[in-house]
């Protein structure tokens, strides 16, 4: 450190060393960074669970320094449930991508969010299975190409992208639902904000906390990184805004 | 008269997306496209140290926590 | 305070897991076990586990999988067409080395069945339902008293092999009503310090999982595995001979048609021929052993495996026994139950041929 000068911001603590192994740009990196970030600055390291899911996230438990358990492909709402319900005193958090939630896990997660489990949902939203190939997923964007949509996704035979955050804050258990992305850093520091807050309601267990990222994709998308943000921009956030769609009600 | 601030890029961490470079208020960032590191990537450096002004942006979007900010004591 | 009552196999399994201290029950309703989960949800109020009917069996189980991996004592119960959704979590849930108990009350399939009894889930059972090298400490209980010893046996051995165990059930024992001696209530405090409770302060944190993605790191998880499970064959094969010592022909049968065969074992006697019976309670670890020492005995003519499907502990058997003596089968399928002269016609007709 140069004479003079003050540290004012370092990697957080509870990232572990292990270089990540996420593509240049991939805001999952950014979240694992930003979610340990929060973990530091409320001091729950040791009273927080993870799950990971199947999908490039599937080591995640490389990355954060917090007890994780591993989940098979769409389940981790359900391995979240099982955890909370036996330790309801302590921070349990799903992270999944959008096969995960959004496809093979779609009941679990609904199901969680009806009954108001009281634990705290990252889903990473790139409309693409990244780990697998670039294949589509249910949030793939109409007439978006992905190798398994290779003349861009039809409504007619696979439907319209979902947008999971409109659809569990019907669900009256659940606390709060926020779509948040990392592409700028305005963005990145309301990213931070939204987990930090989605974190303290599921302390003060006021129910379901859903933080949806609209996030990217370069190698899927088949783009650099300052692209990936481009289509971010202009496709993806007009589809899926960004924004709160539930909170608690005010005390 | 030093800068505000400075970043320390990790060489081998960075993997050159290039977002911390877009991203500086000041374009003191950029990537090093004569070297790479060991993981055969452009890494980005300080090209000019005098005009951070240490808003951390480029900490904050830098996907993998590879950059550390100093602000000058006051 | 231990107690003797009249219960229903399904009732009697759901109060012995509440008497061993049961923490956590994530399950679905379905014939024939459902008496287990709508015991339990009217017992809840009295007690402090948790329970929770999940969305299915494929979210079951998966809670099954967090919360015995964050250290509770869980159980799951369901039958045929649930326990096959559950076998992708069994598979995870044996990697990752979760103590949980699972029960199956075996209906009559393939597909959606029949709500009769049957025990044709024996080789999903004990060959592995899900993919991959593992085993399941798989108990084969016989009446309802059994039902309950052996929901206390499976609890300690899942805890003390780190692996899930089960007990293969059937709708008939499920149902059916006997006098059961309920045990002591256990006060259960665990030692799982490789559980997901939050990270201890000074220690490395936990993290459960089945992923190996290196082929040498994969191949010694499974050789640890393996070898774990060559010590529960050499340390829990259970076993119960009925007038084996002099037999001329040996029965083999578990669960429901082991008690059916007792009594064409007694007719059998009775019109003078040597018959014996030859039970399994754990089907996996199998008694090969013995009975490949039953089988050496020179006055032994035949083995007749009796069970109601098409011919699976039959494999078992045969294998046990290694072409030392013939082994024959009587079955019936699709929820049928034996009567005692059924087995006894076969077992004369085997012996007249």
């Amino acid at each position: 450190m140069k004479e003079g000068y003050n540290l004012i911001y370092q990697k957080p603590k509870t990232l572990r060393k292990k270089r990540m192994h996420y593509c240049p740009g991939c805001f999952h990196s950014t979240i694992h960074k930003l979610m340990m970030e929060v973990v530091d600055e409320l001091g729950i390291q040791e009273k927080t669970i993870g799950v990971c899911p199947v999908g490039c996230s599937v080591f995640a438990y490389d990355y954060m320094d917090v007890d994780m358990q591993e989940a098979a492909h769409g389940r981790a709402a359900a391995v979240a449930t099982g955890i909370k319900r036996m330790h309801p005193d302590k921070i349990v958090f799903s992270y999944q991508g959008d096969g995960d939630l959004a496809a093979i896990g779609i009941a679990e997660t609904i199901h969680a969010c009806n009954r108001g489990e009281n634990f705290t949902f990252i889903f990473i939203n790139n409309g693409i299975y990244g780990m697998t190939g670039g294949q589509m997923a249910p949030t793939t964007l109409e007439g978006q190409k992905t190798t398994t949509s290779p003349y861009g996704r039809d409504p007619k035979k696979a439907g319209l992208p979902l947008k999971m955050c409109e659809i569990v804050s019907q669900f009256d258990a659940v606390a709060y639902v926020e779509r948040i992305s990392c592409d700028t850093p305005a963005n990145a520091r309301k990213a931070k904000r939204a987990l930090k807050k989605a974190f303290e309601y599921q302390i003060q267990g006021l129910g379901t906390t859903f933080i949806e990222v609209a996030s990217n994709c370069p190698s899927g998308w088949k783009c650099t990184p300052e692209e990936s943000l481009e289509w971010l921009k202009e496709k993806a956030f007009p589809y899926f805004p960004l924004g709160v769609f539930k909170k608690p009600e005010e005390v | 008269m030093p800068a505000k601030g400075y970043v320390e890029i990790s060489v081998e961490g960075c993997k050159g997306c290039g977002l911390c470079v877009i991203n500086c208020p000041t374009d003191c960032l950029a990537l090093k496209t004569s070297d790479t590191n060991s993981y055969g990537l452009y890494y980005a450096y300080m090209k000019d140290e005098d005009n951070c002004i240490a808003c951390q942006n480029c900490a904050v979007i830098c996907p993998d926590a590879a950059i550390t900010v100093y602000k000058k004591a006051s | 305070m231990s107690e003797i009552k009249l219960m229903k196999g399904n009732e009697a399994l759901a109060e012995a897991a509440i008497r061993a201290g049961l923490q956590g029950y994530f399950g679905y309703p379905i014939t024939p076990q459902s008496e287990v989960v709508e015991y339990l949800a009217r017992e809840e109020p009295k007690h402090n586990y948790v329970l929770l009917q999940a969305e299915s069996e494929l979210a079951a189980v998966n809670m099954l999988y967090g919360a015995g991996g964050a250290g509770a004592r869980v159980m799951t119960t369901t039958s045929s067409p649930g326990f096959s959704l559950m076998q992708e979590g069994i598979s995870y849930i044996a990697c990752a080395q979760i103590p949980c108990l699972f029960a199956n009350i075996v209906r009559g399939g393939p597909g959606l069945g029949t709500i009769q009894p049957s025990q044709s889930d024996y080789f999903q059972a004990t060959k592995g339902g899900g993919h991959g090298d593992y085993h399941l400490i798989v108990l084969a209980p016989n009446s309802v008293q059994e039902m309950v010893d052996h929901v206390y046996l499976g609890f300690e051995l899942a805890d003390k092999y780190r692996s899930p165990a089960m007990l293969l059930s059937d709708g008939a024992i499920g149902q059916m009503m006997e006098k059961v001696q309920l045990p002591d209530p256990i006060e259960y405090k665990p030692d799982k310090p490789w559980a997901t409770t939050g990270k201890k302060p000074g220690q490395e944190r936990n993290f459960l999982t089945s992923l190996y993605i290196q082929s040498e790191e994969m191949e010694e998880k499974n050789k640890e595995l393996q070898a774990k499970f060559k010590k529960i064959e050499e340390n829990e094969v259970r076993f119960e001979e009925y007038k084996t010592n002099d037999a001329e022909i040996i029965i083999v049968s578990f669960g429901l048609s082991s008690r059916i065969s007792k009594k064409s074992v007694d007719m059998a006697r009775e019109t003078g021929l040597k018959v014996g019976l030859f039970r399994p309670i754990t089907v996996w670890p199998f008694p090969a052993n013995k009975i490949a020492d039953i089988a050496a005995r020179q006055q032994v003519k035949f083995f007749i495996s009796v069970e109601m499907n098409s011919g699976q502990m039959l494999e078992d058997v045969k294998l046990a026994v290694n072409g030392k003596k013939p082994v024959y089968f009587y079955g019936r399928m699709g929820g049928i139950i034996p009567t005692p002269k059924e087995i006894l016609t076969a077992v004369q007709e085997r012996s007249r041929s």
